[in-house]
């Protein structure tokens, strides 16, 4: 047995190494001199480590600003996030009222419609109300999340009747409830949602390059895209912007990764 | 509970829910629905200064589109896509999937989150990287397909080579989150039916055929049904690696439509574009029901 149990490891280990081999090999390269990487066979290591490519980075690029511009909108777009669908999916689980149940049903229906579907119309839509070109028209979009909604639904349907309503007998008003009943149950699931919001904002690139025309305010992947247009010959260079664009996502999917992979289950049962 | 105490609680279901839904109706369902009828006008860049330039063109948009080279290039190319993406990604996945699963495993969850990585690094990041890894002459892809002797191969170069050379991104970008689906039903299959085929002597193909397949079908078609509808979905890829090239060969429906709309500024064209791509969308999820149905999955 133990020999079936290290080749399954050692093959487990193989394949693990060629999917992490990419990030690894940006890194690396990342460090090296300039044109250090357009050699045949391709160098795994710097010969001399160097801080190069990041300097240029930060100083010729201004790469600082589209960094600080990917955290502002990730890090609002995942607060107004919570803002909007916590309340909802607890009022969908745990409140009856009229129409609850039929307005639910099309929300699930519309999860099917990706979103791209009316990025024309919503493009002019902000446009009219002066939102284009700006960080609440890159925020728009993080409003709508169908998906967190039903994570909250989901979550919040195992919270037991009886609690609810010994807290109303003690004469809690629904919104005392969902704030000092409710929310301390969601911990979890809120910290999935805000990691999905967060990475999926940061991720994101076709809305805010349709929507970001000013440079000022490109986030990252917008950033990143026009420099690897222009400057495809400096493969150092922008191994150095892939690491400052992906790091620190990659780094808050380590940390969280618990969180995020329970919530990933928790969204594909509802095929 | 009385009655007022029921309508107390209905006020505060309406209130919680009402911004989000309110956010939804007027940045989701709204644009959604606007699509269709601004693909029946002839919404272009004078239109967009004002809006009087604005006239009802009924199907115009789409006869223009039927008689467009590029569109059905970009509809072929998706096709391609999807029937060179999905069996190949939905192989690697379960692959991975089992490949995790096995109870001879050590330190599996170290292998699941790494293997899990690259769908949570931001696309646009790695595609960059891909480009160059791909890269002709001092690519890392080339530099160990020579190692077994095989000529450099222009990836990004060539229409024959640029579209599997996108999916191969694509598929070691996005193979963990289906990977994390597969692996949730295999730990539904009972290990003892596996016992007993293998012990009655059945070879690991095999069993992989009549005892897992079978158990995980109603996954399998979950995944191919996500996979088509991600593949529907490609733009960041062909616009940062060949920016839809070489010889339109990784144009995509969506690329298709970014440049129609905001590059040309075609709005009224673009939005038929979106209206179509609807339709492919909605047929594929109904043959997913269908096929569902039919299996018994719901």
């Amino acid at each position: 047995m133990s020999v079936r149990r290290w080749s399954v490891t050692l093959l487990a280990a193989f394949v693990t190494l060629l999917t992490v081999a990419p990030l690894l090999w940006m890194v690396s390269v990342s460090f090296m001199a300039p044109g250090e990487a357009a050699q045949f066979p391709p160098p795994l290591l710097p010969e001399t480590p160097s801080l190069e490519n990041y300097r240029t980075l930060f100083g010729t690029f201004g790469i600082g600003r589209f960094l600080a511009n990917s955290l502002l909108v990730s890090t609002l777009a995942t607060g107004l996030a919570l803002l909007f669908t916590i309340p909802a999916g607890y009022a969908f689980a745990k409140l009856r009222f009229k129409g609850r149940d039929a307005t639910f049903r099309l929300l699930v229906a519309a999860l099917v419609v990706p979103g791209q579907i009316g990025m024309l119309p919503l493009f002019l839509e902000l446009k009219a109300m002066g939102l284009v070109n700006s960080y609440a028209g890159a925020l728009i979009p993080w409003l709508a999340g169908i998906f967190g909604i039903f994570l909250v639904r989901q979550y919040c349907l195992s919270i037991p009747d009886e609690m609810l309503e010994a807290a109303r007998i003690d004469g809690a008003s629904e919104g005392q409830i969902l704030r000092r009943v409710v929310l301390p149950i969601l911990t979890p699931i809120i910290v999935t949602l805000a990691l999905f919001v967060f990475l999926g904002s940061w991720n994101d690139f076709m809305w805010p390059l349709i929507v970001l025309a000013d440079q000022d305010l490109y986030t990252l992947p917008v950033a990143l895209a026009a420099m690897s247009r222009e400057h495809v010959q400096d493969n150092e260079l922008m191994m150095a912007g892939a690491v400052v664009t992906t790091l620190p996502v990659l780094i808050l999917f380590l940390a969280l990764q618990r969180f995020y992979l329970s919530g990933l289950l928790t969204g594909s049962v509802k095929g | 509970m009385s009655a007022a105490d029921h309508g107390r609680e209905a006020r505060a279901g309406w209130a919680m829910s009402a911004p989000a839904l309110a956010a939804i109706a007027a940045f989701f369902v709204v644009p959604a629905i606007a699509s269709l009828f601004l693909s029946f006008t002839d919404f272009d860049i004078y239109a967009l200064a004002d809006a009087g330039n604005l006239r009802f063109v009924g199907f115009r948009n789409y006869e223009r589109l039927i008689e467009n080279p590029l569109f059905w290039k970009a509809m072929g190319n998706t096709l391609w896509f999807v029937v060179l993406g999905v069996p190949f990604i939905v192989a690697l996945s379960l692959f991975a999937a089992m490949l995790v699963n096995s109870r001879w495993l050590k330190w599996r969850p170290v292998w699941r989150v790494a293997l899990f990585a690259p769908y949570v690094t931001t696309l646009v990041a790695t595609a960059v990287v891909w480009r160059y890894l791909l890269h002709t002459r001092y690519g890392l892809v080339n530099y160990l397909l020579s190692l077994f002797g095989i000529a450099p191969i222009d990836w990004l170069g060539s229409p024959n080579a640029s579209l599997p050379a996108i999916l191969i991104f694509v598929g070691w970008k996005t193979f963990g989150y289906n990977m994390i689906i597969f692996l949730a039903a295999l730990q539904t299959v009972p290990r003892e039916l596996d016992e007993a085929a293998r012990i009655d002597g059945a070879g690991w193909f095999t069993r992989l055929r009549h005892v897992t397949l079978p158990a995980i079908a109603p996954t399998v078609l979950l995944v191919s049904v996500l996979t088509v509808a991600g593949m529907f979905q490609l733009f960041a890829e062909p616009y940062v690696m060949t920016q839809g090239g070489p010889a339109q060969s990784t144009v995509t429906i969506l690329y298709f439509m970014y440049e129609e709309g905001f590059k040309w500024w075609n709005l009224g064209s673009g939005a038929a574009v979106a209206f179509l791509l609807f339709l492919c969308i909605l047929a594929v999820t109904l043959v997913q029901l269908k096929l569902a149905k039919r299996g018994g999955a719901i």
